[in-house]
């Protein structure tokens, strides 16, 4: 279900609680698991979504992935959101 | 079941990701369009507990992350609590494929407990009456009744509808239901035309002027509605000119094992009789995957003939469904019917011009799901 806004700078987002997201050895990958289907991620995309835990801002989480991987990943983090919360795999926190 | 529309596209590294489990063929209810075999009152000899624990165990170590426990009607396995514990402390996602029947608040409570991730609910009308007709069975209520718990306990819910000739006029009717029971998905899975269905083809398949109007349904419904349900449509692959991906390749991402242990690449595939399938009381899943004949027989594409062997679209639909391949042509290496480009694609073309709309005087029976109806499988349809 799309629902609510998107994620802005100052929004704390969290993982669906429907998608299960976990380390697959088999796989060696991360992975989302939702009713009847899977989503293999990239290691990016892992990355940025173990940020989304419900406790940091959008902006806190750019500030320590950049400093993290010394790089200004502002806009990549962003432009995933969009695609992960259109896709349903996050929501903003009320 | 050879299910497309919904979620999974993934390379699955060829590993086995999709495990379903048809804990039993025993059901309650008698659809005329079950995909368990026709002769499925010969199946009683069930794996037990500790049997589907060890198929648990050897289908997580191959990879297997989707579980569907599946039938017949799983729960009317007094285990079924006992093995989605065991499922979800291996790490599997989940899924409980259901009638309904056989579940109350109680239940629903001790498999949320156990660790259940997700119910398909199937629903085959909107009013008590047609369900009755179409299932043989008065369980409408019941099947509301349950679904309104599941949501109460939280589970994230599929409603799955099998589309025919009988309710697709309803199709607006099951998206009001839906929202109104607050289900994430809706699922309108146009019949496949195996086993029971089969027999049942002239009744149930839907004439293309109904396919489309209830297309053009859903389409309003997801302008509307959005995602709220999400709204998955599964046409049924006689009207379309290419087949379907059925299972994504045999022996790619899917392992279903039958109540008696048979591993079989898809629910159908005991249609093809030519191959011996290998049974988890016999073998290790590992050996029955990787090495297993039946298994590698139609792996990879080098088992086939033309016109798919040099068609640029082998990689993007795998030649279609062997069973079906099987059923209409009568050589499951053949290219699945439903291709335009298939020699035999005049047989689906013959069903589809016989399909129409019937008033009560031209309806013939249906054929439902009972016992000692063996018979009716040499006997097809019509």
């Amino acid at each position: 279900m799309v629902s609510g806004k998107r994620p802005g700078a100052t929004d704390v987002v969290e993982i669906n609680p429907m998608y299960l997201f976990r380390w697959e050895e088999a796989q060696q990958a991360h992975v989302l698991l939702y009713p009847e289907g899977v989503v293999k991620l990239n290691e990016a995309a892992a990355e940025i979504l173990k940020t989304c835990d419900g406790a940091r801002t959008v902006d806190a989480v750019i500030a320590d992935l950049s400093a993290r991987f010394d790089a200004d990943v502002r806009d990549d983090v962003l432009e995933f959101l969009e695609v992960a919360h259109a896709q349903d795999w996050i929501r903003v926190k009320p | 079941m050879p299910k497309t529309g919904s979620g999974l596209s993934l390379d699955g590294l060829g590993l086995p990701l999709w495990l379903v489990l048809e804990l039993t063929y025993k059901c309650p209810l008698k659809c005329p369009w079950c995909n368990n075999p026709v002769d499925f009152d010969r199946y009683r000899n069930e794996l037990t507990t500790e049997e589907w624990k060890a198929v648990l165990r050897e289908g997580r170590r191959l990879g297997s992350l989707q579980l569907g426990f599946s039938g017949g009607e799983p729960a009317l396995r007094k285990d079924l609590e006992e093995l989605v514990g065991e499922a979800d402390g291996l790490g599997y996602y989940t899924n409980l494929i259901t009638s309904g029947v056989g579940i109350d608040a109680e239940r629903i409570r001790d498999l949320k407990k156990a660790g259940l991730k997700q119910v398909q609910l199937s629903l085959q009308a909107c009013d008590s009456e047609l369900n009755e007709t179409m299932v043989g069975i008065d369980v409408f209520d019941q099947k509301i009744a349950v679904a309104r718990e599941l949501k109460a306990q939280g589970f994230p819910m599929v409603l799955n509808v099998p589309v025919s000739r009988y309710n697709i006029g309803q199709t607006q009717a099951f998206i009001d239901l839906a929202a109104d029971l607050g289900v994430e998905y809706i699922e309108f899975a146009n019949l496949q035309y195996y086993n029971w269905a089969l027999l049942n083809r002239s009744e149930l398949l839907p004439t293309r002027e109904q396919l489309e109007e209830s297309e053009e349904v859903v389409k309003r419904a997801r302008e509307r509605l959005g995602n709220k349900p999400k709204i998955y449509f599964v046409i049924p692959d006689y009207y379309s000119e290419r087949p379907k991906a059925c299972m994504n390749g045999w022996g790619s991402i899917h392992l279903t094992i039958a109540p008696d242990g048979s591993a079989l690449p898809c629910q159908e595939a005991r249609l093809i009789k030519e191959l011996d399938f290998p049974n988890v009381r016999d073998h290790g899943l590992d050996w029955i995957w990787k090495e297993s004949p039946a298994f590698r027989k139609f792996r990879g594409d080098d088992w086939m003939k033309e016109p798919c062997r040099s068609c640029d679209e082998k990689g993007k639909d795998f030649g279609g469904c062997r069973c079906q391949a099987l059923m209409l042509t009568g050589d499951a290496a053949n290219t699945d019917p439903v291709c335009t480009k298939s020699p035999h694609r005049h047989l689906i073309d013959e069903a589809v011009a016989a399909a129409r709309v019937r008033g009560p005087r031209t309806e013939r029976p249906l054929y439902m799901r009972q016992r000692g109806q063996e018979n009716l499988a040499a006997a097809g349809d019509d």
